[in-house]
């Protein structure tokens, strides 16, 4: 499936490079001891180091270095034993020290890969360049006063992975599908929370064009801090319109940084940092180079967990899934866990149902995770147990859901209370039939003169006669020998 | 190496600096000659060395991860020319 | 009363011991001094109410039988140390009323200690000078004076208020740092005992950072004795400080054995070049007589890119000085001068804030780390400097330390040199190796020049061993018997 822009004159393709930063999962900052989380008030988790006060020096937090190593890992990435960290240095009113420490040349993880599960099934490789660690920057808040802008340190120093991808993604959709297949590897490693609407993950992205089969990239433009990946794509898409646009009217694409407003659907060019800026990157001579052995990155190893590629690769095989079923089941490791549980000793396939199509729905209006789901895993295990044994049909099996969601109750208590089990003697169903048949002589008729058809609105009678819970198959049975002429 | 006026400018204008316009040709000049001095460092031949990192022979200390720091709000705004509620204030930026 | 202030710190140490006086007598004696030799200018912030009620309680602690190593003594703190509650403005402008909320490691130490802050002492602006003459408060004096010359001399920089303080008896010690020579050459210039320990010796947090590969804090006193009382307190391992190395700390006070029979001392040839001050060179020979009569064994080496360190320490310096004082842009202390943006705040407070060498030294650095030209500028001089600290290396395998003059010059008049940079950045030819190439190095004020000014001698020693640094420094201090000023600061 390719994504491409008919212009007037040309087909084009689109360049898509994302660059993401994914705040780490840790206690402490990445060069001083002030808290990280989030919502506190201003200024309140600031040490003098990170408001930059003279004198003060950084020490790493080496948590930090293991997130970005275990990171790495995940992405299948080059881990770099010696790195050095750089001052990238520019003027701006939320960076204290008039320079950001983060890594230049030598960044401590290196090339590395993560493969998109597209919709169509199809699966593509995008190249990872490099992950690197960096200082966060503190907030600037434009809207509280007419003339000033005031600044919160909070989130300066808080410790960064900087994931840039090679220019490799061609639709706003593969892009949406890194973000979130990125966000998923992240949250299984536990390094980052993945949460784009509290900032924790935000997304450059660098988007050019080029007529279909054009060797080379054009000049891209970055598009930076989109927090949402619907925000992303639809960016993309605008700001690759608006270069097919450019360069359809003759002109040219400027290289620029610009900024999505999601009010209105547009990009529109960051005044403030359009002079091209000069880092002037130098290592860092408060830091030494950062240096671990082979034994230290084997030890992170050692504690990562099953990824989600591997396990979508292991519940297709084990477990018979289809690959889109396995695949919406990995994304969070919480619903995996979730789906095996009730997996264990029961036909996956049910499970994977259940799970998917009935709890997943649910969820989702309720606005919670798997993980305050009120359903238990055992208690959905049991419910499906309690169809496989006959004692409820799956029609009555839908509704004892329904109340296990209101109630939080294990579905044996329900069937019980409620009195939902299955008919599956032959006499109460014969009782049933025999009055339906007797309320409607006409239908008899109708069906005895040919009408098969009428056979699902018998099925539907004798089933609202016994309250639903006649089994199906008895039904349809004892139905068919009392219809027959 | 020879800066002259525009490089100056913009070296300033990197580092923050304003700089008066009657004094960019003079600084242009001085800072000129700093950096003919210097040109004799090339003279050297450092292609088989290493660049130095100041205390070759130490490691990086590595900080236990714990919060140890922070929750002095006052202390961090004592002496701000400027401050609103507990934020710094500056001129409104337009981005 | 006043001839407390005669006294050495460790005659002051002992006296307070053998409880010959009080720390509060002692104290006052230096706040005299402090007083009448305002016109020096050595002093920023004198806080002689501080300084009084600490000796009150130095001398109830060793009432108490709880006296530190430097329980009771007062001293000056080069006005670069942020210390806790008191003004520290690096003598910049841009530093306006800043009081940090937060105490230097070494000056902490010095407290833990027992010591008594008597006033931040002046020094060129954020550490950048040889002369004193850049700091925002006017320059500093040096107590000396050419004979029947009434002029005002510099100091030396950048600890020139530090160096002077002690030379004029305002107080027993005092500290500075040094990063191209600032502690060794106002040592020279002021006749005093200047030393700056190996690189990663002390702590820098808390230090207004300049050159953060090159900073070092060190003491300044008037014998080489109280030099290794003072470091043993300021030094130590920082967790706080990823550059401050994890050695311990040896006694110092006991390597001045005296002893220096067998040891080798090397004569770089590269430090006596073609029009060397007579004075200086006549200098350097009898230092090396005294070292001979010692017993010592005097060698002649080389350290051939000794001519490279002035050009190379003018580009590493100033490339991590404009970074390092990019921090200064009025948001969150000191100067502010209002602006129509935020650019414009910035422009005009640093422009305002900040004196012309500190300007000129930011815009060097800035130029030296830009695009095109790192490679050629900042990376070159790193592997230069590779060089230079191989030379040492190379030199140490062979001596046990090296003897070399610290000044091409004597003080000279306030004003003389002020016009051209170079000429200024040449009065540390002889400081700027060693810094360059993390060794300790230590001068002692060994002669007088034919005008009468003090004239120091360099000795420099490997990474880690001031202990050998200190027992010839002893030996050549003894040797060369120089009497300091005498009470009034007279010659």
């Amino acid at each position: 499936m390719t994504f491409l822009i008919k212009g007037e004159t040309e087909t084009w393709e689109v360049v898509i490079g994302l660059e993401v930063h994914a705040q780490v999962t840790s206690e402490a900052k990445l060069f001083s001891g002030a808290p990280t989380y989030f919502g506190a008030d201003p200024n309140s988790q600031v040490s003098f180091v990170d408001a930059g006060m003279p004198g003060m020096l950084p020490v790493i937090n080496e948590i930090c270095v293991e997130q970005a190593v275990r990171t790495g890992l995940g992405l299948k990435a080059q881990i770099n034993n010696r790195s050095v960290f750089s001052r990238k240095n520019y003027f701006y009113a939320d960076l204290p020290q008039g320079y950001q420490i983060s890594q230049f040349d030598l960044p401590i993880v290196g090339k590395g890969t993560i493969v998109l599960d597209m919709p169509d099934g199809v699966s593509r490789e995008i190249g990872i360049e490099r992950l690197h660690l960096e200082q966060d920057a503190g907030k600037s808040i434009h809207d509280l006063h007419p003339s000033k802008t005031f600044i919160d340190l909070n989130r300066s120093g808080v410790a960064l992975m900087e994931i840039v991808s090679d220019p490799d993604m061609r639709s706003p959709e593969e892009a949406g599908a890194y973000l979130r297949k990125l966000r998923s590897i992240l949250r299984y490693l536990g390094t980052c929370n993945g949460n784009m609407d509290e900032g924790s993950m935000r997304c450059d992205a660098n988007v050019s064009v080029r007529p279909q089969g054009e060797e080379g990239l054009r000049t891209r433009c970055e598009i930076k801090n989109v927090n949402s990946i619907r925000f992303v794509m639809q960016a993309i898409e605008y700001e690759a319109r608006r270069h097919v646009d450019v360069y359809e009217s003759g002109g040219e694409i400027s290289q620029e940084t610009r900024q999505y407003d999601s009010n209105n659907g547009e990009t529109r060019s960051m005044r403030s940092k359009e002079m091209a800026h000069d880092y002037r990157y130098f290592p860092d001579p408060d830091l030494l180079p950062l240096v671990f052995d082979d034994d230290y990155v084997a030890s992170i190893k050692a504690t990562l967990p099953e990824l989600p590629d591997e396990k979508k690769e292991r519940f297709i095989s084990e477990y018979g899934l289809t690959a889109y079923d396995a695949g919406v089941l990995v994304v969070e490791r919480e619903t995996s866990v979730y789906f095996e549980d009730v997996a264990k000793d029961r036909d996956p396939k049910a499970a994977a149902n259940w799970v998917i199509s009935n709890l997943f729905g649910a969820l989702n209006k309720m606005g919670i995770s798997i993980t305050d789901s009120p359903i238990t895993a055992d208690n959905l295990g049991k419910l499906i147990d309690l169809i496989t044994d006959n004692t409820i049909s799956g029609r009555i099996a839908k509704d004892v859901f329904e109340i296990m969601l209101e109630e939080g109750k294990g579905p044996d208590a329900i069937v019980e209370e409620k009195g939902l089990k299955q008919i599956t003697d032959t006499g109460p169903i014969e009782d049933a039939i025999g009055q339906v048949m007797a309320d409607n002589p006409g239908k008899v008729e109708e069906y005895r003169g040919g009408k098969d058809k009428l056979i699902g609105w018998f099925v539907g009678q004798v089933m609202k006669q016994t309250g639903g819970k006649a089994n199906p198959g008895k039904l349809n049975e004892l139905l068919q020998k009392k219809l027959a002429p | 190496m020879s800066l002259d006026d525009a490089t100056v400018r913009k070296i300033a204008h990197l580092a923050r600096i304003s700089v008066a316009e009657k004094d960019i040709a003079p600084l242009a000049k001085e800072l000129s000659g700093i950096m003919d001095w210097i040109e004799q460092l090339q003279e050297v031949d450092t292609s088989a060395v290493e660049p130095m990192t100041g205390g070759a022979d130490m490691m990086l200390n590595w900080r236990k991860d714990a919060v140890t720091d922070g929750g002095h709000t006052d202390k961090v705004l004592a002496n701000a020319p400027e401050s609103h509620e507990g934020f710094f204030g500056v001129p409104k930026v337009i981005e | 009363m006043t001839e407390l202030t005669q006294l050495t710190l460790s005659e002051a140490r002992d006296g307070l011991r053998k409880g010959d006086f009080s720390a509060v007598e002692l104290t006052q004696a230096h706040i005299k001094s402090m007083e009448t030799n305002r016109d020096l200018n050595v002093f920023i912030t004198e806080v002689p109410g501080l300084a009084i009620e600490r000796a009150k309680e130095a001398d109830h602690n060793r009432s108490h039988g709880k006296a530190g190593a430097l329980e009771g003594l007062p001293l000056g703190i080069k006005d670069l140390f942020c210390t806790e509650g008191i003004l520290t403005t690096a003598a910049s402008h841009i530093l306006d009323g800043f009081t940090p909320p937060y105490e230097s490691t070494v000056t902490a130490n010095l407290k833990a200690a027992g010591a008594i802050t008597l006033g931040k002492t002046n020094l060129d602006e954020f550490a950048m000078g040889s002369s004193n003459e850049s700091s925002y408060y006017g320059a500093a004096h040096n107590p000396w004076k050419r004979k029947g010359d009434p002029r005002y001399l510099v100091p030396g920089g950048s600890s020139g208020g530090s160096a002077a303080a002690v030379a004029a008896h305002t107080c027993l010690g005092a500290i500075g740092t040094d990063t191209g020579g600032s502690i060794r050459q106002p040592a020279s210039f002021c006749g005093v005992v200047g030393m700056k320990p190996t690189y990663g010796r002390c702590s820098r947090w808390g230090v207004v950072a300049f050159s953060s590969s090159l900073d070092q804090a060190g003491p300044m006193t008037r014998t080489v004795r109280d030099s290794a009382i003072l470091l043993a307190v300021m030094a130590g391992h920082d967790a706080k400080d990823s550059t401050s190395a994890d050695m311990p700390v040896p006694d110092f006070e006991a390597a001045l054995s005296g002893d220096i029979k067998g040891l080798r001392i090397g004569l770089p040839c590269e430090y006596r070049p073609d029009g060397l001050n007579s004075d200086i060179a006549a200098l350097w020979d009898k230092g090396v007589g005294w070292l001979k009569d010692a017993g010592a064994e005097v060698v002649d080496i080389s350290l051939p890119h000794t001519k490279y360190a002035l050009p190379t320490y003018y580009i590493v310096a100033p490339a991590e000085a404009s970074a390092n004082l990019a921090r200064y842009d009025g948001v969150r202390f000191g100067l502010r001068i209002e602006g129509e943006s935020l650019d414009d705040m910035y422009a005009k407070t640093r422009a305002a804030g900040f004196g012309a060498e500190v300007k000129r030294r930011i815009l060097i650095g800035t130029y030296a780390l830009s695009a095109g030209y790192y490679d050629a500028y900042y990376l070159k001089a790193q592997k230069v400097r590779q060089l230079i600290h191989q030379d040492f290396v190379s030199a140490f395998e062979n001596v046990d330390a090296i003897l070399t003059p610290t000044t091409p010059s004597s003080a000279f008049p306030i004003g003389e040199n002020s016009d051209d940079p170079i000429s200024m950045y040449l009065n540390d030819v002889f400081t700027v190796p060693a810094s360059l190439a993390g060794i300790p190095g230590i001068s002692i004020p060994a002669g007088l020049s034919s005008d009468g000014l003090p004239l120091g001698l360099q000795l420099l020693s490997k990474r880690w061993d001031e202990e050998t640094l200190f027992r010839v420094a002893g030996v050549l201090e003894e040797a060369a018997g120089f009497s300091g000023l005498s009470i009034g600061g007279e010659g």
